[in-house]
């Protein structure tokens, strides 16, 4: 006779449990399809939709041509197809996104683990964390991308320049909140069982860390990698509203929102469309960051 | 409580010195900095006078040195002498600004206004706003009101400012005409026209940055109301009789503004570095436009100068919610 036949249920996998509670949360799931939806956009969008090259003459008649069926967004003052740069905008936007929270969420775990488990590198981390949280970052990461962007254009190309530089500006800014977090866990797991009794057959501090220590931080990293997704986007788009982010044939959603500026008046769509992909984008990623938080606490799932 | 504030005031010396020195490395060594503007068909001496006027010729840690006795000596010095007509601070150096060839502080001092005007009554009218709407979505959890507010908060931190600014102006601005779209810096309040119509070009901006602070705000009164709100006191106040809006707005709200106040105190930096897109957005003549007018005119001494106020103010605010956190909760003893 086997389990199935006594009627016992399989044990439900982690995995599944957290799915369950998320798909639970409406707000989550909402967010998860309008971001599913959004990066199908921009990422496979261009592959279903290019209007054809168009002759200079061509462009100049196509010029700011309002919603049709060849121009679904429009063209724009150049006789762009609008929809297939918001396209293009939306990659960027997105890719600075997930690369700037990468980088943050690896500093921030670095520091916050290092801070938590060592403690003779508790404090001066913690201050540096504190002096981090102390800067102004909006004029720091204007005057940064002011200051820097000609120099990295030169060495890597504009394009790739200016999307290391404002990744990499980003990164190193907003480490904080993970770091303070990540530290607060690690603190309190190093004092558990399983650690002592893992340290006391000779385990070394890096195996400890690796093997016991890491995987239990993995939630509340999550959620703030989520969280740090947003807020990645918006500072992006707040750069490139102030006309200091991407050079100009090199759209991101805010960089397009700040060219329809101009325009705002006469053809408010230009402005509407990039700042409502901005604003689904940082609502959903929010509405996710929810859901994980409460699908990846033990103590709500399964109530 | 007073060795508490003394210590935290003498620690935050060296963290100010070490962002100081931050913003100030930054900026200098930046590859955009004023020699490399000069064209190169200037001959070699009139370059080295450039640099010499211009006071970026000596070694780095003398100008640091040098910047920091402008900014903590020299311009409190004037500061005090324009305030009673003295003069302690004749024939010392300032911080000039390259742009304008002027003192960067009477600058900023003229700027301020304006950004003050407009940035603290979005403040004020976040909170004012956000208070009410969190007491009563947490005294009735999870009714139609509390779930239209949670939604309204979630919109409101996640809709960026510009974008809910650019709105405005083209709904109320372009379309209904009711406001102006850019800020009137010369319009001097008189009469009761004037007023009117710094109210009107007031609105757009206020509204903006109110509603963006109210959202996280109201979310945070929610939150410390609900945790109040199972205590054993509510339950002892409600048991003896008392009415039951004594019991929320007396002994529930009481406790329960003690985390809010210092959130609110927190903020009060981060609002001046979202002023700075909402101010030129609107055309308002603060601090925020002065920043990106530096920044754009590579006017290093400007940003300097006003990066780091920023940081005092992010600083100052951190120890004063401390403090606040401590007078008001007397669970909380530093000492």
């Amino acid at each position: 006779m086997t389990d199935s036949d006594i009627g016992v249920a399989p044990p439900e996998t982690l995995r599944a449990a957290v799915w369950g509670q998320f798909r639970k949360h409406r707000g989550a799931v909402f967010g998860l399809v309008v971001l599913v939806l959004l990066i199908v956009f921009s990422v496979l969008g261009p592959f279903v939709w290019g209007p054809e090259k168009l002759s200079v003459a061509e462009a100049l008649k196509s010029k700011n041509l309002g919603s049709s069926f060849v121009h679904p967004m429009g063209t724009d003052q150049l006789g762009r197809d609008t929809m297939q740069r918001m396209m293009a905008a939306g990659k960027v936007s997105l890719a600075v996104g997930f690369v700037a929270m990468i980088i943050a969420i690896f500093l921030g775990t670095l520091v916050g683990v290092l801070a938590g488990y060592f403690r003779r590198l508790d404090g001066p981390l913690m201050r540096l964390t504190d002096m981090f949280l102390a800067l102004p970052l909006i004029p720091l990461l204007l005057v940064m991308v002011m200051l820097f962007r000609d120099k990295i254009a030169r060495n890597l190309g504009p394009e790739m320049g200016a999307f290391v530089l404002i990744v990499f500006a980003i990164g190193v800014t907003s480490w904080m909140h993970a770091a303070r977090i990540v530290r607060g866990e690690v603190l309190a797991l190093k004092e558990r069982e399983y650690v002592l009794a893992s340290r006391s057959i000779g385990a070394t501090s890096r195996r400890v860390i690796l093997r016991h220590i890491l995987p239990n931080v993995v939630s509340p990293v999550m959620v703030a990698a989520t969280l740090g997704v947003a807020e990645a986007i918006i500072t992006e788009s707040v750069l490139s509203f102030l006309g200091l982010g991407f050079p100009p044939d090199f759209p991101t959603w805010g960089r397009l929102l700040y060219e329809g500026l101009e325009y705002m008046q006469l053809y408010p769509e230009r402005v509407i469309f990039p700042g409502l992909a901005i604003s689904l984008t940082v609502l959903s990623v929010n509405y996710i960051g929810d859901g994980l938080r409460d699908a990846l606490d033990p103590r709500i799932r399964g109530r | 409580m007073l060795t508490y504030t003394l210590r935290r005031l003498l620690l935050a010396i060296p963290t100010l010195l070490l962002i100081s020195l931050v913003i100030f490395l930054l900026v200098d060594l930046a590859p955009g900095s004023p020699a490399s503007e000069i064209p190169l068909t200037v001959p070699p001496e009139v370059r080295m006078k450039i640099l010499e006027a211009l006071g970026v010729n000596e070694p780095l840690h003398v100008r640091y040195l040098l910047w920091l006795k402008q900014f903590f000596w020299v311009e409190p010095l004037n500061g005090f002498d324009s305030l009673f007509g003295t003069n302690f601070a004749e024939g010392m150096q300032r911080i000039i600004s390259y742009q304008s060839r002027s003192p960067v502080f009477p600058l900023i001092g003229e700027r301020l206004p304006q950004t003050l005007t407009v940035i603290g009554t979005a403040y004020l009218l976040g909170v004012v706003i956000a208070l009410p709407i969190g007491i009563y979505s947490a005294y009735r959890q999870y009714s139609l009101f509390d779930q239209f507010g949670t939604m309204f908060a979630m919109i409101g931190f996640s809709v960026p400012t510009f974008f809910t600014g650019t709105l405005f102006i083209i709904i109320f601005a372009v379309w209904l005409g009711w406001f102006p779209t850019k800020y009137d810096t010369t319009l001097v309040v008189a009469d009761w026209e004037s007023f009117l119509k710094q109210l009107r070009q007031m609105a757009m901006p206020v509204m903006v940055l109110g509603l963006a602070n109210a959202a996280a705000i109201s979310r945070y009164m929610r939150s410390s109301m609900l945790e109040n709100m199972g205590q054993d006191y509510v339950r002892t106040a409600r048991a003896k009789g008392l009415d039951e809006q004594v019991v929320v707005l007396k002994h529930v709200l009481r406790n329960s503004l003690i985390p809010v106040v210092t959130v609110i105190a927190l903020g009060i930096p981060s609002i001046f570095g979202g002023a700075i897109i909402t101010e030129n957005l609107f055309g308002v003549n603060g601090i925020g436009s002065a920043l990106i007018q530096a920044i754009r005119g590579n006017d290093l001494p400007m940003v300097q100068t006003l990066a780091f106020i920023f940081a005092i103010l992010i600083v100052a605010f951190n120890l004063i919610a401390d403090l606040l956190y401590g007078m008001l909760d007397p669970r909380i003893r530093y000492d």
